[in-house]
């Protein structure tokens, strides 16, 4: 059984990111949309709570924020639509961290 | 008589995910057409309104940060950044837009309208006001 997690919160106003990534079993993947997408910036502090997840992030929301790929986690995933919909269809499940 | 007061806009959250930062950026532009001694301030989240090289174009919302680029049009000179929360984030000021004004007084000179402030520097700027409205 495989869930896809998604995260649409920063990590730096609440903890779902840090539940999300706390509670995540082999095989799942993390897809970090809207202001999630911050997460993903390697400076950032928030970063490292990614370290052993299989993270992908959503391309658009990336570029309205200024957020140019080469600030990612190294090994991160950027998808488009389509690519979230592909997610979405490979698991077994989805949980949102609303 | 009316009197000018100091108004402090602070933003703490980041633009897109929610609809405060645009929310934000048009209440300061209405308190500035009121001739009120403006400064707006973006920490936390907030500091992620500022990023350039924003494009929304992906995501189907308006792309409102050139506006930021106005608000010294606006007489809004005073604008805070909080330095640890570019710190956190893993941003620089170089990663910001860079906001001047013209300064009529020194023959339309452009200045720098970004402060970047410690966590307690700003305590003592929010102090000196005398209205907050936080978004």
């Amino acid at each position: 059984m495989s869930m896809l997690h998604l995260v649409n919160k920063s990590p730096y106003e609440n903890s779902n990111l840090k539940t999300a990534t706390s509670i995540m079993n082999d095989g799942d993947t993390l897809l970090l949309i809207e202001d999630a997408v911050v997460s993903a910036v390697k400076a950032g502090k928030a970063s490292a709570m990614l370290d052993g997840c299989k993270v992908s992030v959503l391309g658009p929301d990336l570029a309205a924020r200024g957020i140019s790929e080469d600030k990612l986690v190294d090994g991160i995933d950027v998808v488009d639509y389509t690519g979230f919909v592909d997610l979405v269809e490979s698991n077994d499940k989805v949980q949102s961290w609303l | 008589m009316s009197q000018t007061k100091k108004f402090m806009y602070i933003n703490r959250k980041a633009p897109y995910g929610t609809i405060y930062a645009w929310e934000a950026l048009e209440v300061v532009l209405i308190g500035a057409a009121f001739e009120q001694d403006v400064s707006v301030t973006f920490m936390d989240d907030g500091v992620y309104q500022l990023v350039k090289g924003q494009d929304t174009s992906g995501i189907g919302m308006k792309n409102f940060s050139p506006t930021y680029a106005a608000l010294g049009d606006f007489e809004i000179t005073k604008i805070y950044v909080e330095q640890e929360s570019l710190e956190e984030r893993g941003l620089t000021l170089d990663d910001l837009q860079h906001l001047v004004w013209e300064d009529e007084d020194e023959d339309y000179a452009e200045k720098d309208s970004i402060r970047l402030v410690s966590r307690a520097e700003l305590g003592s700027v929010l102090a000196e006001q005398d209205v907050l409205f936080n978004f």
